[in-house]
């Protein structure tokens, strides 16, 4: 018999059962909330009577409409100022930890899942954010939900699931200079399309995922779903083992060897049977842009901009040229843009602000730029604080902020207006995302971003190598 | 306990959405998430695609009086692709939608729909593009998405039309509201539970 991938075990292990309409039953280890998808449910259960059924398999924090400036409450914006005091309410009456804006905690919530060890491998995890995904880089089999499915998990633990296909993308060789985990993903979504993961999981493998750390992990994971795969996740290895050790939710002494023990066994088994592999070579991989207005439409920093009939669908490439404005075969490198931002659940984390403080440190972001460094939790802010990031960036120009989602979806002040390009460390350049829907929005790592906004345009971040 | 609904069946005029990878930014942009209920997301389904800066209506199928009143939705592929707010759903639902009819679906969108009791039903590519040149041609065009015969008929025409079939049997039975069918098992569900050594923090 073929051995299991870790997507069959975790799913086995977590079933309850078969659901009369044939879906399975699957228990949700970990259940993470924040103020935007989550106040109609918490309404749903009030309205039928019913309580959260594992109260302390929840933890709720607020990220996404969080001021990164001044945080004072009540906030400016009355609309965000309630969706808080909603959840505030409801975290209370339910009795679900929270980690409030003022908590040492606080942060985005795919953030601090990880740096709690709240997020452990073998685990199910969801929670009413796409990015979820981004927890599967620790062997969690971790998923975004919409908000009636938030109301199953806290009326239940359980959601009603179909099992995924396992597709194993090896990426071989090792990365080239400047090249990081950014590029890997965005190269991944390119090759495979938007749409490509579809009823897959993605389980992420070869040399050069093995290489990267835990951060570089989860941003990897994190995009799968703008690959178009739920779920997308690394077997955990001893790289995993030595991030979790000593963590506030991580078991200690014989109880840490008992798990280690239990999450060794549920990586993927070497003669594991896999839906369907990709490979690919780290080293053909460039600093990646996005050009377009979907994140599969992206080009490597050396490469001209393609023609509409070179994509599958070029009706979908027509339409990017025509919201972004740019000619075809123009060079994506010399691009100008008007905003930098280094953030989100993708890239926000200390890996990122190092990348880019390398980049800034002793340089000046161009006149006109505006650049804003906004670190993806309150821990993350204070650890780069005292290694002095926020010194190089601010002295290079750029605005040193507050703990959130940010510019990323623009669900708080931080917002792009009319037609301005924005090089962006996040996870979508769909139309509107940065909060203008004449905005423009390209992809890139954070050592790009970095680079672009000391240059006031598109340039190739291995110059500074 | 909320009653039992079952969708069998959804008839009614329909209105083209053309384009791939439409994804769930544009169906409702991100500022009309900061509403605590989704009471008043039926207002602004594909809002900035509809409405200028000062609010002006511009050239959008939703906005086209002849579309005015259609339940079905015709899409290509990838559609409610990105972010897994169900505001999108619902503000497609409370305009008036109750079936969207597409070459494909992203995967966090059709699940979304399906606990909604939305039916999101697959078609090829030849035959979307068929079905958006007859809403075309006759907006008045009837159209029945019948999920127990798996057709979608209009005229003279019936097509087959593909949906997982936990979907359908969700939809059809009457429990793709969940929670009740879930918080049943509740039992069983601290039993599972109760087996997974991370539950007790290891600590046996």
């Amino acid at each position: 018999m073929a051995g299991r991938t870790l997507y069959d075990k975790i799913w086995e292990s977590h079933s309850v059962g078969i659901l009369p309409t044939g879906q399975t039953q699957l228990f949700i280890g970990l259940h993470l909330i924040h103020e935007i998808t989550t106040a109609p449910a918490f309404d749903m259960l009030r309205e039928q009577g019913m309580d959260v059924a594992f109260p302390e398999r929840t933890f709720a924090t607020v990220d996404h409409i969080v001021p990164t400036d001044i945080r004072s409450r009540p906030f400016l914006d009355s609309e965000a100022e309630e969706l808080i005091q909603a959840l505030e309410k409801n975290v209370k009456q339910f009795g679900v930890e929270f980690f409030g804006l003022d908590h040492a905690h606080q942060g985005i919530v795919h953030v601090i899942g990880p740096q709690l060890g709240l997020t452990q491998p073998g685990m199910t995890l969801a929670c009413g954010d796409s990015h979820t995904s981004t927890h599967g880089a620790f062997g969690t089999l971790a998923f975004g939900i919409g908000t009636s499915q938030v109301r199953d998990v806290l009326a239940t633990q359980t959601l009603a699931m179909d099992k995924l296909k396992v597709r194993r993308i090896s990426v071989n060789g090792a990365l080239g200079t400047g090249v990081y985990a950014k590029d890997v993903i965005l190269n991944t979504i390119r090759r495979l399309g938007v749409a490509g993961g579809k009823g897959f999981a993605y389980e992420y493998g070869g040399a050069v995922i093995d290489k990267m750390n835990m951060e570089e992990r989860m941003t990897v994971c994190n995009m799968s779903i703008e690959g178009g795969a739920l779920v997308g996740y690394v077997n955990p290895d001893q790289t995993t083992f030595d991030y979790l050790k000593g963590r506030p939710y991580v078991p200690t002494g014989q109880a840490f060897e008992r798990a280690v023990s239990y999450w060794r066994c549920v990586a993927s088994d070497p003669d594991a049977r896999y839906d369907d592999v990709v490979n690919y070579e780290g080293k053909d991989i460039e600093p990646t842009v996005t050009w377009g207005i979907n994140p599969g439409q992206a080009v490597g920093i050396c490469e001209k901009l393609p023609k509409p009939e070179e994509y599958s669908d070029p009706d979908g490439a027509r339409k990017a040229y025509e919201h972004m404005g740019w000619q075809q075969g123009a060079p994506i490198l010399g691009t100008p843009i008007n905003v930098a931002f280094v953030g989100s659940c993708t890239n926000s984390r200390m890996t990122d602000l190092r990348a880019a403080a390398r980049i800034a440190k002793g340089r000046k972001v161009k006149s006109g730029i505006r650049a804003l460094v906004v670190p993806g939790s309150t821990e993350v802010k204070k650890l780069a604080e005292q290694e002095g990031l926020h010194e190089i960036f601010k002295e290079a120009g750029f605005e040193w902020r507050e703990a959130g989602c940010s510019m990323c979806l623009a669900m708080n002040p931080d917002k792009l207006t009319g037609r301005e390009i924005c090089a962006s460390s996040s996870n979508r350049n769909f139309i509107g995302r940065q909060g203008s829907p004449g905005g423009r929005t390209l992809l890139m790592s954070p050592a790009m971003v970095a680079a672009a906004a000391l240059n006031g345009k598109v340039v190739d971040v291995r110059e500074y190598q | 306990m909320s009653e039992i609904v079952k969708i069998t069946k959804v008839t009614g005029t329909a209105v083209p959405i053309k384009g791939n990878d439409i994804d769930t930014d544009r169906i409702i942009p991100a500022r009309y998430l900061k509403e605590v209920t989704f009471a008043r997301m039926g207002n602004y389904p594909f809002f900035d695609e509809r409405f200028d800066a000062s609010g002006k209506k511009k050239d959008h199928p939703l906005n086209d009086p002849e579309y005015n009143g259609a339940s079905v939705l015709f899409v290509n592929k990838n559609f409610g692709c990105g972010s897994s707010r169900e505001h999108a759903p619902q503000a497609l639902y409370r305009f008036g939608i109750q079936a969207i009819v597409g070459e494909s679906f992203a995967a966090i969108f059709a699940g979304n729909c399906t606990i909604m009791g939305v039916p999101t039903v697959t078609v090829s590519a030849k035959e979307m593009e068929q079905l958006m040149k007859s809403v075309e041609d006759n907006p008045r065009t009837e159209y029945t998405v019948d999920l127990e015969s798996k057709t979608l008929s209009y005229g003279n025409h019936k097509i087959a039309i593909d949906l997982p079939e936990t979907y359908r049997n969700a939809l059809t039975t009457g429990s793709w509201d969940s929670t009740g069918m879930l918080r049943a098992n509740l039992a069983q569900v601290k039993k599972t539970a109760s087996k997974l050594p991370y539950m007790n923090r290891f600590a046996s």
